[in-house]
C-alpha cells in the first residue's frame, strides 16, 4: 500500500507541474494588453508603458513563470492586475460561494439519487423502475443552463419565491445565503442526480447478481435484507467514485450557472479576468481548480485501492 | 406578581424592538443601492480611464475646481470664484475655505497645485493628459491658484470639470486606487471585489450635506440579472439599464419610474479611413446609404436613441441635422458602389465590443450591408481585445462604438486616431476653435466642423445613445441626462 | 429485445440530422436576413414556428442551429477518435512499457483539467468561433477514446488467437489493425454516440456564453442566450432552442443505449 501511495503521489506532483506549464503557456501567448485595457481609449503610449512596467509585464516569460510557480508553492498567488489585490484573497472570497454551491448541489444530487437508484434497482423491470429510468434519461439530456433559465422564469419571476440571482452573502444570515444558492444548486444537481441514479441502480444490480448475494439469499435472508446488508455496501464503491468526480466537476463546471445567476464565484471570476486580460488571476484560479480535481481523483483512487487491494497493482 | 427583573426584560426587549424597527425604517429611507454594469478596475479617476470609475466617484467622493451640472453646464465646485485675464492666458481661482479631505487634512491651494502637476507630469498615468496640455504653469499665490496657459483656451473651465482633474491630497495619493480619499460629500466605506462598493455620508462635508446616509453600487453585468435584481427590489435604481427591451415592463409597473434622458454618446459605425476600399469616399457614402437607422434603433435599442447625421449631440444647441445626407437608400448605395468600381461588392471586418448597441447593432448592420453586396466578418471582442486590435492596432475595417466624452468632435482632427481621418482644413478649424472664446463664433465653427465630417462621410453616424434609467418610484434627484459619465448622488433622496 | 431505446432514439437522431443536412441546401427562409418589422411574430402558415427578435424565421434558425451543433460535435468526436484510438491501441500493444506509461500519463493529465473550464479558457483566449470550439472539445475526447480502446484492446491481447498470430510473427501494428480494431468497433460506436451527445451539450454551453459559432451563424446555445432578456415577452424564443438541444441529446443517448444492447450481447447487462 505504501508503495502504491508513493507512486501515486509522484504522479500527482508530476501532473501538477506539467499542468502548470500547460496553463502558463496557453494563457501567456494570448494577445491583449492588460495595461491598455485599464487605461482605456484616450491614454497615451508612454502612460501605458509606465503601467506595464509597474505591473511587471516587461519581464521575460521564463522569469514570470518561475516567479509565479514559486509563488504558488508558498501560497502567494500573485496580485491581480486590475484590482491590485492579492489573488489569494480574491479566491478565498469566491470560495465562500463556489464551495458551498458545489456541496449543496452534491447533497441535493445524492439525496435524490440514492433513494431513486435503490428503489429502481429493487423494483427492477417494474413501472417505478421504468419511470425513474425515463426521468433520468431526460435529466441527463437537459442543458443545465436552460433548466436554470426555466427555473428563474417560474420560481423567481412568476412566483417570486426566490430572487433571480445574486448571492445574499453569508453576512445576511445562513438561511438567506442558502436561499440564494438554491435555484443554482437545483439547476446543477439535476443532471448530476440523473447520472448518479443510473450509476447507483446499475451498480446495485451488478452486485445483486454476484455469487455472494445468492449465497446470502440461500442463507435465508429476505431480498430486502440482502439488499441492505450486503449489496449496498459493495455497490457503494463505484458510486463514491462518481460522487468524488462530480464534486470536482461541480466546483469547476458551475461556471456557466454562475453566469446565469450572477453569483460571485470562481467561475465568474475567471470570465471577468479573461475579459480584462488579468492573466495572473486566470492562471492561478485555473491551477487551483486543476489542483482540486487532481486531489479529489487522487483521494478517490487511494480510497478505492485501500478498499480493494486488487486494484493496487493493476491500472 | 411580575418581578422587577422580568419587567426590565420586557421593557428592554420592547425598546430594542422599537429601535430595530425605527432603524430599519430609517435605513430604507436614507440608503440607496445603485446598479452598474461595469465594475471599475480601481477608484482613482486621475489614474485610469475606465468610465466606471467616474460613475462611482465623480461628485460623490472627489471634486475638482469646477464640476458638471445635470444639464451639462460648468459650475463652480472647490473653486468659489475665478477671474480670467483679458488676454485669456491667466486664470485665478479662489478656493472655498474650511474644506477637508476625508482623512481630516485640510484642502489648500498647494493640494490643487499638487493634483494638477501630478496629472501633467512626464510619468503621469492620467488618461486625459491632453486636458492639461495647454497649461504652462500652476502656482499658489496667497492661497489663490493661478493657472497660466500657453494659448488662450475657451475650454479650460470645461476641462477642469472632468473626473481626471479632481483634486487629491499628497498625503493620501498612494491609496487612491483602493481606498480613495477626496473632498466629496460621501466617503469611501468598503469594496467587495466583483460585487459592490459602499459609500457613506461625509459628516464633515464643507458644502451642502447630502440627504443619503449610505450609497451602495452593485455590479451586475448581465442584462437578465439586472432586470431580475430591479424587479426583486435588490436594487433601488439602475441609471444605465442595459436591456431596453425590458423598459416597457418597468413603465407598466407603478413601483418604478423609467427615466429617459440623453447622453454625450455618439454611437457611430467607425470606418478605417486608410483601409481599402474604405479609403474611397464613394464607398463610405455607399455604406451610409445602406444603413437604415430606424431599424437599428428599434432592433438594437428598442426605440431608445436619437438618429444623428454627424458626430455631435442633438441636444446641443450647435447641432446641425444632417441625417438627410445619409438617408436609407439601398439602390443609391449599390449605384455608388458601381461608380467606385465595386459592382460585385467587397468583404471587410466588423469588430464589435461588448455593449448591446454594438453587438446587436452590428448584426443588423451586417444584414443591411449584405443586402447591397458588402460582406462583413463579425468578430465579437472583449474591451481589452478591442482596445488592442481596433483602437491601438487600427486593424479593422468597421467597428461600432459610442464616444461618450462631451464635445469630442475634436477627435476628427487627430490623423492617427483609430479611424485615421486626415483633413488639414478640419485640423486648422479645430485649432482656431480651441483658442476662440467668443460663443457665437464657436457655434459657427462647430457647425462648419459637422458639415465637413459629414460631407467626407468619415464614419457612419448612427444615433445618440439614450440614458435609459430605471428607479424606484419614490427615489428622486437622479440625473436624467448624462453630460459626463457619472452617477451624481448629491441631490438624491427618498420621497415619503 | 431492447428496441425500446433504439427506435425512438434512432428517429430523433434522424430528425435532427436530416434537418441539419437539408439546411445545407435549403431552409424556408434566409437566416442572415434581419427584418426588424417582422419580429416577434407568432407561429403561422408562413413562419411555422414564428419569428425571433430580429424577424428571422425560427424554423430555419433551428435547422441551421442543428447543423452548427452537429457539425461541431461530429468533428470534435472525429478528432477524439482519430487521435485517441491509435494512441489507445498502441498503448495496449506495448502494455507496461514506456510508451504505454506515457500515453496513460498523458490521458491522466488531460483528464485532470476540468473540461468545460478549459474549453472556455481556450475559446475566450484564442478567439471564439466554431473552429476553436471544435479543437477545445476535441482535445477532451482524445483521452476518452484512448482509454476505452486501450482497455478493450488489453483484454483482447490475452486471447489465444492473438497470441498465436503474434507467435506467427505478425507485426503489432498489423494485429492491432486487422484483429483488434474490428472487435472493438461496437464499443467505439456506442461510446461515439455518447461523446457526440456530450459534444452537443458542450457546444451549446460554449455558444451560450458567446464562445461558440459567431454571428451571423445561428447556434442553439446563442439563441438561448439572446432569448434571456426576452423570456417574459416571448417565451417561445427560449423554449424552442432548449427543446431542440434536449431532444437531440436525448435521441443520441437513447440511440447509444439501444445500440449497446443490440450490437454486443456481451455488453448487455440485465437492465
Amino acid at each position: 500500500m505504501l508503495r502504491y501511495l508513493f507512486k501515486r503521489t509522484l504522479i500527482l506532483l508530476a501532473t501538477l507541474i506539467v499542468a502548470s506549464l500547460v496553463v502558463f503557456v496557453t494563457i501567456e501567448v494570448v494577445p491583449g494588453d492588460p495595461a491598455s485595457y485599464m487605461l482605456g481609449m484616450n491614454a497615451e503610449e508612454d502612460t501605458v508603458a509606465a503601467l506595464r512596467i509597474e505591473l511587471g509585464l516587461d519581464k521575460s516569460r521564463p522569469a514570470r513563470y518561475l516567479s509565479w510557480v514559486t509563488g504558488l508553492l508558498t501560497g502567494d498567488f500573485g496580485t491581480s492586475y486590475t484590482y491590485r489585490t492579492p489573488v489569494a484573497e480574491m479566491v478565498a472570497d469566491r470560495m465562500w460561494v463556489s464551495l458551498p454551491l458545489a456541496i449543496f448541489a452534491l447533497l441535493l444530487s445524492t439525496l435524490i439519487a440514492f433513494p431513486a437508484g435503490v428503489y429502481a434497482a429493487s423494483r427492477r423491470g417494474g413501472i417505478t423502475d421504468t419511470i425513474v429510468m425515463a426521468l433520468t434519461q431526460l435529466g441527463v439530456a437537459i442543458p443545465n443552463f436552460w433548466f436554470a433559465m426555466l427555473l428563474v422564469l417560474l420560481f423567481a419571476i412568476k412566483l417570486s419565491w426566490f430572487s433571480a440571482g445574486g448571492f445574499a452573502g453569508w453576512d445576511a444570515g445562513f438561511f438567506q445565503a442558502v436561499k440564494s444558492l438554491t435555484l443554482p444548486a437545483i439547476a446543477l444537481a439535476l443532471p448530476q442526480a440523473s447520472i448518479l441514479t443510473r450509476v447507483m441502480r446499475s451498480s446495485l444490480l451488478d452486485v445483486m447478481n454476484e455469487d455472494f448475494m445468492r449465497t446470502a439469499r440461500a442463507k435465508g435472508l429476505s431480498r430486502r435484507q440482502a439488499l441492505w446488508k450486503h449489496a449496498l455496501r459493495n455497490a457503494m464503491v463505484p458510486v463514491l467514485t462518481i460522487i468524488g468526480l462530480q464534486f470536482s466537476f461541480l466546483l469547476a463546471g458551475a461556471i456557466i450557472i454562475e453566469n446565469v445567476f450572477y453569483l460571485p464565484g470562481l467561475g465568474r471570476l475567471i470570465f471577468q479576468s479573461i475579459a480584462s486580460r488579468d492573466l495572473i488571476v486566470v492562471e492561478s484560479v485555473v491551477m487551483i481548480l486543476v489542483l482540486a480535481v487532481v486531489l479529489v481523483t487522487f483521494l478517490v483512487d487511494l480510497a478505492y485501492a485501500w478498499v480493494d487491494p486488487r486494484l493496487r497493482s493493476s491500472r | 406578581m411580575i418581578k422587577l427583573g422580568q419587567r426590565k426584560k420586557q421593557l428592554s426587549r420592547a425598546l430594542f424592538l422599537a429601535a430595530f424597527v425605527a432603524t430599519s425604517l430609517q435605513a430604507a429611507k436614507t440608503d440607496v443601492t445603485i446598479g452598474m454594469q461595469l465594475e471599475p478596475p480601481n477608484l482613482d479617476p486621475t489614474g485610469g480611464a475606465a468610465a466606471a470609475i467616474d460613475e462611482v466617484v465623480y461628485a460623490n467622493l472627489f471634486e475638482g475646481l469646477t464640476r458638471f451640472g445635470s444639464d451639462g453646464s460648468v459650475l463652480p465646485a472647490l473653486a468659489k470664484s475665478w477671474t480670467i485675464s483679458d488676454d485669456g492666458l491667466t486664470y485665478a481661482f479662489t478656493l472655498h475655505s474650511g474644506v477637508t479631505f476625508h482623512d481630516g487634512t485640510t484642502l489648500d491651494a498647494d493640494d490643487v497645485i499638487f493634483s494638477l502637476d501630478r496629472a501633467m507630469a512626464e510619468d503621469s498615468t492620467n488618461a486625459q493628459k491632453q486636458l492639461f496640455a495647454n497649461i504652462k504653469s500652476v502656482k499658489n499665490v496667497f492661497d489663490v491658484v493661478i493657472i497660466v496657459l500657453n494659448n488662450p483656451d475657451g475650454n479650460l473651465l470645461f476641462n477642469l470639470a472632468w473626473g481626471d482633474a479632481v483634486i487629491v491630497a499628497p498625503e493620501s495619493v498612494d491609496l487612491l486606487a483602493t481606498a480613495p480619499v477626496g473632498t466629496g460629500p460621501f466617503k469611501f466605506k468598503n469594496w467587495v471585489q466583483g460585487d459592490q462598493i459602499v459609500l457613506e455620508k461625509n459628516a464633515e462635508y464643507w458644502g451642502e450635506p447630502v440627504k443619503l446616509e449610505q450609497a451602495t453600487f452593485k455590479f451586475i453585468s448581465e442584462p437578465t440579472a439586472a432586470f431580475a435584481a430591479m424587479m426583486a427590489g435588490d436594487l433601488d435604481a439602475f441609471p444605465a439599464f442595459p436591456a431596453p427591451e425590458n423598459l416597457p415592463q418597468f413603465e407598466a409597473d407603478p413601483r418604478f419610474n423609467v427615466i429617459v434622458g440623453s447622453t454625450e454618446g455618439e454611437t457611430i459605425l467607425s470606418t478605417n479611413n486608410l483601409q481599402e476600399p474604405l479609403d474611397n469616399v464613394l464607398v463610405r457614402q455607399a455604406i451610409a446609404h445602406a444603413i437604415d437607422r430606424s431599424a437599428i434603433i428599434d432592433g438594437a435599442m428598442y426605440g431608445y436613441g436619437t438618429p444623428i447625421g454627424t458626430h455631435f449631440a442633438p441636444h446641443n444647441p450647435a447641432y446641425v441635422d444632417l441625417t438627410g445626407k445619409s438617408e436609407y437608400d439601398p439602390e443609391k448605395s449599390k449605384a455608388l458602389l458601381e461608380e467606385a468600381g465595386l459592382a460585385d461588392g467587397f468583404t471587410t471586418t466588423l469588430k464589435l465590443p461588448p455593449p448591446a448597441y454594438a453587438r446587436r447593432g452590428g448584426e443588423i448592420i451586417a444584414s443591411q450591408l449584405r443586402a447591397v453586396g458588402i460582406n462583413v466578418e463579425i468578430s465579437n471582442l472583449e474591451w481589452a481585445q478591442w482596445l488592442e486590435q481596433v483602437f491601438k492596432g487600427k486593424d479593422f475595417g468597421l467597428t461600432i462604438v459610442s464616444h461618450t466624452e462631451p464635445m469630442d468632435i475634436g477627435i476628427y482632427a487627430k490623423p492617427d486616431y483609430y479611424f485615421q481621418y486626415d483633413n488639414a482644413d478640419f485640423q486648422a478649424l479645430i485649432e482656431s476653435f480651441n483658442v476662440e472664446t467668443d460663443t457665437e463664433k464657436r457655434t459657427q465653427m462647430m457647425q462648419e466642423a459637422q458639415n465637413i465630417i459629414t460631407d467626407d462621410y468619415v464614419n457612419g453616424y448612427l444615433f445618440q445613445l439614450a440614458k435609459t434609467g430605471v428607479a424606484s418610484a419614490k427615489l428622486k434627484g437622479l440625473w436624467e441626462n448624462s453630460p459626463t459619465q457619472a452617477n451624481d448622488l448629491t441631490g438624491v433622496y427618498w420621497e415619503d | 429485445m431492447k428496441l425500446r431505446s433504439l427506435l425512438p432514439g434512432f428517429f430523433l437522431v434522424l430528425l435532427f440530422f436530416s434537418a441539419a443536412l437539408i439546411s445545407y441546401i435549403w431552409t424556408p427562409f434566409d437566416v442572415t436576413l434581419i427584418d426588424i418589422k417582422a419580429r416577434f411574430q407568432a407561429p403561422s402558415a408562413t413562419h411555422w414556428l414564428g419569428t425571433d427578435h430580429y424577424g428571422r424565421d425560427m424554423f430555419s434558425m433551428l435547422m441551421v442551429g442543428a447543423r452548427t451543433s452537429i457539425a461541431v460535435a461530429f468533428v470534435a468526436v472525429g478528432i477524439g477518435m482519430l487521435f485517441g484510438i491509435p494512441l489507445g491501441l498502441a498503448a495496449a500493444a506495448n502494455s507496461g512499457r514506456f510508451i504505454d506509461e506515457t500515453i496513460m500519463r498523458g490521458n491522466d493529465l488531460v483528464f485532470a483539467f476540468p473540461a468545460l473550464l478549459i474549453a472556455i479558457m481556450i475559446t475566450a483566449v484564442y478567439g471564439p468561433g466554431a473552429l476553436n470550439a471544435i479543437i477545445a472539445i476535441g482535445i477532451f475526447n482524445i483521452p476518452v477514446f484512448a482509454r476505452l480502446s486501450r482497455g478493450a484492446a488489453l483484454s483482447l491481447w490475452k486471447r489465444d488467437y492473438i497470441l498465436a498470430a503474434r507467435a506467427a510473427g505478425k507485426g503489432v501494428a498489423r494485429i492491432s489493425f486487422e484483429h483488434i480494431m474490428p472487435n472493438i468497433t461496437n464499443l467505439l460506436i456506442v461510446q461515439g454516440t455518447i461523446q457526440f451527445s456530450l459534444g452537443i451539450l458542450a457546444e451549446a454551453g460554449l455558444s451560450f456564453v458567446g464562445l461558440g459559432a459567431q454571428p451571423p451563424t445561428p447556434s442553439w446555445g446563442r439563441m438561448l442566450a439572446d432569448s434571456q432578456t426576452l423570456i417574459m415577452m416571448e417565451p417561445r424564443l427560449a423554449v424552442l432552442p432548449g427543446l431542440a438541444i434536449l431532444l437531440t441529446v436525448l435521441g443520441l443517448n437513447l440511440l447509444g443505449d439501444g445500440l449497446r444492447d443490440w450490437l454486443d450481447p456481451r455488453l448487455r447487462h440485465e437492465r
